[in-house]
């Protein structure tokens, strides 16, 4: 299962974000860092069809976003930074569950799944409560396992750890080490890339550094040190041109 | 604001009768009681069905704090309708239609608080199927019933944001100018759930 990036160029009104990338994604665990507004979270919506680049094409063994976006978004997860915005139905069983409506399972093979998923990620005695009524690492956990119910092949995660403390940051990393799916993760916690096999270094919609963690956050490093970061406002026309 | 489930008029976890009745007939008794309180047009009928409500919510195990949370949030419009009624110098009828209000509502909120979302979404989908030949998809009907439910406790959230950011800034009074910021607010979280629903292949 590889995912693979041909020539990908994005730009919102005018600014771009994508400048030509060309990868091949195979690795089992890909972190991607780079400063806000430097282009990783567009990069990473590309990956499930969530952003349909300009030019280039994004390809799923061989099946490309462009045309095949259900396919792809059935096979590659995506969980975003904010849980809340992620959580669809009231309750925790239900919000679960609600991935699974389309996938023509029985009732039971339904409810079997779910209180699996919600045992796995230490939910099981919150099923029926209220799903905002949870804590923020809570809310994370109900995000991964809402994404997890539908066993997706690739794990795409936008900065899951951003919005929540040391010890929640530390469960929710922990959950997705020991995920068996391939695993692509967008962080600022440099620390959560220790043990991946590839990170890519992303800075002004390119792919400046490509290689093992510690090599990449040195680099990362030395980058934001040599002050190449785009100012904060750009980082947030990144995603909301 | 308070963010309680009952508060959110949202399912409350339990194992009464009533939560273990079908959704469909719960929702078609709720139909016909609240056709007959309004057919009826007595007070009695009222306020018979309006004790049944009250009366209902301890026997469900629900306890009677949504009773009084719903009769407080209640109160103004009760207090306007019952002041246009006695102005207009008919009394009983103030009386009957706060106790048609106040019974409907509470009986209401009783099907809510003890019916799963996803069994509501599910009855809705059935009852949305004959406008699929008119081309409306069934499950996006339920869906919209289900977000539009999910999104009680949002707008409160993001009304108790921009209040606290308010007063944060040693700003008082003129409540009305939080509008701009909590629509603001919504139409950001509206455009992040709607990315996420599409991320997640539920469209």
């Amino acid at each position: 299962m590889t995912l693979r990036l041909e020539g990908v160029s994005h730009a919102y009104a005018g600014r771009p974000v994508l400048r030509d990338i060309t990868l091949e994604l195979a690795e089992h665990r890909i972190g991607v860092i780079g400063a806000n507004g430097s282009g990783k979270s567009t990069l990473a919506r590309t990956l499930n069809g969530l952003v349909v680049p300009d030019s280039g094409r994004v390809l799923l063994d061989g099946l490309d976003t462009r045309r095949h976006a259900r396919e792809i978004r059935r096979r590659v997860g995506f969980v975003f930074s904010d849980p809340a915005a992620q959580i669809v139905m009231p309750t925790v069983a239900e919000d679960v569950a609600i991935g699974l409506r389309r996938s023509g399972l029985s009732r039971a093979e339904v409810e079997s799944r779910v209180s699996a998923v919600l045992e796995r990620h230490g939910l099981a005695g919150h099923r029926d409560h209220p799903a905002h009524l949870l804590s923020g690492g809570q809310r994370q956990m109900l995000a991964l396992a809402s994404v997890l119910v539908t066993e997706p092949e690739v794990l795409v995660c936008d900065e899951p750890t951003t919005l929540l403390d040391l010890r929640n940051a530390a469960v929710v990393a922990a959950a997705l080490r020991a995920l068996p799916q391939q695993v692509i993760l967008l962080t600022h916690h440099l620390d959560l890339l220790a043990g991946f096999d590839r990170v890519l270094v992303v800075d002004e919609g390119r792919v400046v550094f490509d290689g093992a963690p510690a090599d990449a956050v040195a680099h990362y490093t030395a980058l934001m040190g040599a002050g190449r970061t785009a100012a904060p406002e750009e980082g947030h026309a990144e995603r909301r041109p | 604001m308070s963010a309680g489930p009952a508060a959110a008029g949202l399912y409350v976890p339990g194992d009464s009768w009533l939560h273990r009745a079908p959704a469909g007939a719960k929702l078609l008794v709720l139909v016909a009681a609240v056709s007959a309180v309004v057919a009826a047009a007595n007070l009695p009928a009222a306020l018979a069905a309006a004790g049944a409500a009250v009366a209902l919510h301890p026997l469900c195990g629900l306890g009677l704090r949504p009773v009084w949370r719903t009769l407080r949030a209640l109160a103004p419009f009760l207090a306007l309708i019952a002041l246009f009624q006695l102005v207009a110098g008919d009394a009983p009828a103030a009386a009957r239609l706060c106790a048609q209000l106040a019974g409907a509502v509470l009986l209401s909120g009783l099907v809510t608080a003890t019916t799963r979302v996803s069994a509501m979404l599910t009855l809705f989908e059935r009852l949305a199927r004959p406008l699929a030949v008119v081309g409306a998809d069934p499950r996006r009907v339920g869906l919209v019933l289900a977000l539009t439910i999910r999104c009680i406790p949002m707008v409160a959230e993001s009304w108790r944001a921009s209040r606290e950011a308010y007063i944060a800034r040693g700003l008082r009074g003129r409540p009305h100018v939080l509008v701009v910021p909590v629509v603001v607010g919504l139409l950001r979280s509206a455009e992040a759930m709607g990315e996420a629903l599409t991320a997640r292949g539920i469209d």
